[in-house]
């Protein structure tokens, strides 16, 4: 009695509402649409500009020259040491950051009682707020002469900096997603565990963190993202010269390459800094396939 | 047919509109002042000068006068609306050729005239003075441009080689394209044999860096130099406005625009060398970094 009174109303008000909900539905669909076109629009913008001077330059010379020299009167365009800087910098910052982040991640998850958990997670939040360009004032004002200091360097810019900075600009990406992951492991899981006589830390080690496992990865790479991607910290506190990479000098990323060249470069430089731009892309991409397929796996 | 008669219809009408404005702003710029004190143009001066011209002027050359063209272009759009003003960033190589090929109305270049180029003058708009900054810890006070250079490409690494302390040379600059680094190398003959240990986006970002090493070195526009960092002299002389002016301080360089000699100036051309030249421009190029020559 009750079904076919419901259906016979619901049915009148779809009626009643059907234009509303048609301009709704079109509208939604618009919102989704312009996503997809600026993401098309970006991918082919940046392979119509980026490839002519790869064509140029030839691609083996483009991408393992090692020589980067865009204003000199015999211009060379070798992206070698922005590949590796980019490389060895996101790894030194996930080197450090992935213990720190992932050990503050079960701490929030699963030890601390909550008020201190609030205290940090407020703390992590607020260092996810902080711009860019604030890290790298600090790490220019602060850590470069820190670090001349400290190692007794002639100065202190250098891929060392860059990777402190990094490591802290991806810890809130990483702890926050890993505690997401780690809190949504089944109680009974652990209730299971703990049933069996295990400790809570070998608990949370040895059954939660398994669990989670392909939640913190995911989290790891969306630290790799972040890390990769940044251009405004990293430029305060790299040197910005195109360096072949080592701990202690100053080097280029592919992103500071990008954006320290471009307010004056013509012709073939201006070109061959959108082929870099075009590579950056292609890791960036490669990164979130990774990223995706990651997250789907968490699912399936 | 008839869409065609009414499309010419409404453009003509447009230009008539066109024209009405030109004449109505005719007694805006009349009292405008363009004095054509012009030193060094060989270009003839004009008789009776109509308060508003067109046209278009092109202008082609030197990369490092970008911020100084973009300024004057700007400002003297509102002098003369009808006149475009083109500012294409080429190098003053290209620039003079374009002088010299008429390819351009005015050639752009940040470098003087060499015995070989002919057929074209130089007027010298602007001086450009690039300051040498050291930390203020550093007790070098006076380098030779020698010692620059030598500094810069790492012939000299140890600041004890030039009567300062112990400590090795920490040589900091522009990225490759800034108009400050091509003329810092230009200047002292450094080019592409530079060893930057740094390079930054801004000046700024240079002067600041220079500040927090005590081992630094770096270059910076005159005007954008500050208490936080010290200029050293540059043999015995302070670099300030006046001794670029009079050319004692080494390491600057002139803003000129090249014109043909064969061929005279288009009077939209002229008028923009004049405004220029002139002293209304003259806290326009102190605005865009350079120092203006107009008194």
């Amino acid at each position: 009695m009750i079904i076919p009174f419901t259906k016979g109303r619901l049915s009148a008000m779809k009626q009643k509402l059907r234009p509303l909900e048609l301009f709704m539905n079109m509208l939604f669909f618009l919102c989704g649409f312009i996503t997809v076109v600026f993401v098309l629009f970006i991918t082919v913008y940046l392979i119509i500009s980026g490839l002519p001077a790869i064509r140029e330059i030839g691609l083996v010379e483009f991408l393992f020259g090692t020589k980067w020299a865009s204003t000199a009167s015999e211009p060379s365009f070798g992206i070698l040491p922005f590949i590796l800087t980019s490389i060895y910098g996101t790894a030194g910052a996930i080197l450090l950051g992935v213990p720190v982040g992932f050990m503050t991640a079960v701490f929030l998850a699963k030890i601390a009682p909550s008020k201190p958990a609030a205290v940090v997670r407020t703390a992590v939040d607020l260092l996810a707020g902080i711009p860019s360009v604030v890290y790298g004032l600090i790490g220019m004002m602060v850590l470069v002469p820190a670090v001349r200091e400290a190692f007794h360097l002639p100065d202190g810019a250098s891929l060392f900096c860059a990777i402190l900075v990094l490591a802290v600009m991806i810890l809130p990406s990483i702890i926050s997603v890993s505690e997401t992951a780690l809190k949504a492991v089944p109680s009974e899981y652990e209730e299971a565990s703990l049933g069996l006589g295990a400790t809570h830390i070998e608990t949370v080690f040895r059954v939660s963190v398994p669990a989670a496992s392909s939640g913190i990865a995911a989290s790891i790479v969306l630290g790799i993202g972040r890390a990769i991607g940044e251009a405004m910290a990293v430029i305060m506190v790299a040197g910005n010269v195109a360096n072949m990479p080592s701990l202690f000098a100053s080097v280029r990323f592919l992103t500071t390459a990008v954006a320290s060249e471009m307010a004056y470069a013509s012709g073939l430089q201006r070109q061959a800094l959108f082929s870099i731009a075009l590579v950056l892309f292609l890791f960036i991409m490669l990164i979130n396939v990774v990223l995706n397929s990651l997250l789907k796996k968490k699912k399936g | 047919m008839k869409k065609r008669t009414l499309t010419l219809l409404l453009s003509a009408a447009l230009c008539v509109g066109m024209l009405a404005g030109c004449g109505s702003s005719n007694s805006g710029t009349a009292d405008t002042p363009s004095p054509s004190s012009n030193p060094g143009s060989s270009a003839p001066v004009q008789e009776s000068k109509p308060a508003t011209l067109s046209g278009t002027v092109v202008t082609n050359g030197s990369t490092s006068m970008e911020k100084v063209m973009g300024s004057l272009i700007e400002a003297f759009k509102e002098v003369q609306p009808n006149i475009q003003v083109q500012y294409t960033g080429s190098g003053s190589g290209a620039g003079i050729t374009s002088a010299q090929d008429g390819t351009a109305d005015i050639g752009l270049a940040s470098r003087d005239l060499k015995d070989t180029e002919t057929g074209v003058t130089q007027i010298t708009v602007a001086k450009d003075g690039i300051a040498i900054i050291i930390n203020p810890e550093n007790p070098v006070a006076d380098l030779s441009v020698e010692q620059i250079a030598k500094l810069a490409t790492s012939e000299i690494t140890n600041w004890s080689e030039v009567g300062g302390n112990d400590g090795q040379v920490v040589f900091m600059g522009r990225e490759g394209g800034s108009g400050t680094r091509d003329g810092f190398e230009s200047i002292t003959g450094t080019k592409d044999a530079c060893k930057y240990q740094n390079e930054y986006t801004s000046t700024g970002e240079v002067i600041a860096a220079v500040a927090s090493n005590p081992n630094a070195i770096g270059y910076a526009s005159l005007s954008a130099v500050d208490e936080t960092v010290k200029a050293v002299t540059v043999g015995g002389v302070a670099p300030t406005e006046e001794t670029v002016l009079d050319g004692s301080y080494a390491v600057q360089r002139n803003f000129n625009f090249i014109t043909s000699e064969g061929t005279p100036l288009s009077d939209a051309a002229q008028a923009f060398v004049e405004f220029a030249t002139s002293t209304d421009a003259s806290d326009l190029i102190a605005g865009a970094g350079a120092v203006p020559v107009a008194k």
